[in-house]
């Protein structure tokens, strides 16, 4: 018995593109597609110093959709996400009102709501566990090896795929849709709540379509890589990306650009040492965000480190072009 | 034709009547009053929690008021806020946003751009002449973190410029800023005061406040004075403004005996 296993080249490198390629291939598209989808909401997460309020998010959602499976019978997918929403809602309630009406501070009020609401659904689906069809293990890592072998779509003669990889499919659609639709009402919302507001722009009603556009990322993603591994897969790939670029747009591309190598190299991982491939992806997407954190050209602590050595001027605090104007800091 | 909009001579910018604001049951504003003429440089001053920012965010429908109301151009705020601008405090946004210096001044437009739209080229020659009158357009591509204290004040300032409104409420723009950004921006001010526009500043220097502005506001939860600055720039109202602080008395002491040299 070795703790890792031995590393066969061709099973782990080449096999995953050819013999391999309709599982873990397969798995790795949707291992993209969760990437993808939770990065590019997870931007706006970050910006709006909500990424605490996902983690939360992504936890509630249990009770939610086990409340929703008991009261339909089903596993429809706008039942698990009205119930996720439900919930999401309702932890940003309790952290409210916990936060509004006692002495304690937003952190530890997200802690107690989304901690009791995960519980809930834990409790709730031991309890009907006979009625549920959700067991906790598929809760927590997610069902993700099981998704290849689920019968395709088929639509005329063309094979689309198994069902939940068309569903991240539309969602990762009708997100890319609500991005470029809501861009500038986001954007200005993360930024300066209070000129949006003056603008009359409903800030409100942007906060709360943020939710249910996160509830639905959520419930999406959660099938595929369970509800631990979700909050990394928000804040992660605009994490990554925070570190590469100063502006949106470009941001939000590094942000696709991680999730696609965090969905490849986690499949190799996974293949490799023959574990969970949702845990590898993960393990695969930090392992870039350390990289990225040393070697970035921008903000990397290599580079940094180099020009504080070199007694340069960080580029932040270089009097611009028009001295005149600056004064220090 | 009496409509609202029509004759600016009639229709004061900003009205407030028997305003009062509290946060958790403790009023912070109480019973505030004021007719605001149009055309004016106005200054808000009075001691820290005096309600100052509390004022301008009640003014503008951010806050919930406990009793009163409050109208811009003769109808309630939230139906002129096409005509009202806001400049928040500097520090009250993260400066390592995402965004360049042109993208900012650009948000200013988003009242008038509307739902499901993208700025125009027009929104983009307003920004461009916006960033221009406060010299900043040489940074208009620039990461907004790679700014001074007084680049970031004159971003916010052409981001205002660029709401292109008739009245503007100001939160300590001169907080942080270089000697040259002041009087760029208490000169622009007055350009835009010249042209009709009303404009509310927060302001904490009491010296710098009597020159800077015609009227003024003294705050201390209720209104203690408001009038032309030279009628309301006295040591009794500055005394009654600012209570038994003794740091500021003298400072008061200071700002008036500088008045009494000059007149």
């Amino acid at each position: 018995m070795t703790l890792i296993p031995e590393f066969q080249a061709h099973r782990v490198f080449v096999e995953p593109w050819t013999t391999e390629l309709g599982s873990h291939g397969l798995m790795a598209l949707v291992t993209f597609l969760v990437g993808a989808t939770c990065g590019l909401i997870g931007n706006f997460l970050i910006l709006r110093r909500m990424a605490l309020l996902g983690d939360a998010i992504s936890h509630s959602v249990l009770p939610g959709i086990a409340l929703a499976f008991l009261i339909t019978g089903s596993r429809g997918i706008g039942a698990m996400v009205l119930g996720a929403m439900v919930a999401a809602w309702l932890t940003h309630g309790l952290i409210e009102l916990i936060s509004r009406h006692s002495r304690l501070k937003q952190d530890a009020a997200i802690g107690i709501a989304f901690s009791t609401l995960f519980a809930i659904g834990v409790v709730l689906i031991a309890v009907f566990a006979d009625k549920v069809d959700l067991d906790q293990d598929c809760v927590l890592n997610g069902e993700l090896p099981m998704i290849p072998l689920e019968p395709p779509v088929r639509i005329g003669g063309w094979v689309l795929g198994p069902p939940p990889l068309l569903r991240l499919a539309v969602v990762l659609m009708v997100s890319l849709v609500l991005l470029v639709t809501f861009y500038k009402e986001l954007l200005i919302t993360s930024f300066d709540p209070g000129l949006a507001a003056c603008l009359g722009i409903r800030v409100g009603v942007i906060h709360h379509g943020l939710m249910l556009w996160l509830s639905m990322v959520v419930v999406a993603s959660f099938e595929a890589v369970g509800a631990i591994l979700v909050i990394a897969l928000l804040i992660l790939p605009g994490a990554t990306a925070s570190l590469l670029t100063d502006r949106m747009i470009p941001r939000l591309a590094w942000t696709t650009v991680h999730a696609a190598l965090s969905a490849i190299s986690g499949m190799h991982l996974s293949v490799a040492l023959d574990c969970s491939p949702a845990g590898a992806t993960v393990v695969a997407g930090a392992g870039w965000f350390c990289v990225v954190w040393l070697f970035s050209p921008t903000e990397g602590l290599i580079l940094r480190g180099w020009r504080y050595r070199m007694g340069s001027v960080d580029s932040r605090l270089r009097s611009p072009e028009l001295s005149q104007h600056s004064e220090t800091p | 034709m009496s409509s609202v909009t029509g004759n600016p001579a009639n229709v004061p910018p900003l009205e407030i009547h028997d305003l009062t604001v509290a946060y958790r049951n403790k009023p912070v504003l109480w019973g505030i009053d004021l007719v605001a003429p149009a055309g004016k440089l106005i200054g808000i001053v009075g001691p820290n929690g005096a309600g100052k920012s509390t004022l301008i965010k009640a003014c503008m429908g951010l806050l919930p008021c406990s009793s009163g109301w409050v109208t811009a151009f003769g109808r309630p705020v939230a139906q002129s806020l096409n005509r009202v601008g806001y400049v928040p405090q500097r520090e009250s946004v993260d400066w390592d946003f995402p965004v360049s210096v042109m993208d900012v001044v650009l948000m200013g437009r988003y009242g008038r751009i509307g739902l499901f739209k993208r700025p125009s080229p027009e929104d983009r020659r307003i920004a461009r002449e916006c960033l221009e009158q406060v010299q900043m357009l040489p940074f208009s591509d620039r990461q907004i973190s790679n700014l001074s204290g007084g680049q970031q004040q004159r971003v916010f300032l052409a981001r205002a410029l660029a709401q292109e409104s008739d009245m503007s409420f100001m939160e300590e723009p001169f907080t942080g800023v270089d000697a040259a950004t002041e009087s760029a921006i208490i000169s622009l001010l007055q350009g835009l005061r010249s042209r009709g526009k009303t404009i509310f500043v927060v302001h904490h220097d009491l010296p710098t406040a009597r020159t800077y502005f015609d009227w003024l506001l003294l705050l201390n939860m209720r209104v203690v004075a408001f009038g032309p600055t030279e009628q309301v720039f006295t040591p009794e109202l500055l005394q009654k403004t600012y209570g038994g602080r003794l740091t500021i008395l003298s400072e008061v002491a200071e700002a008036v005996r500088g008045q009494g040299s000059l007149t």
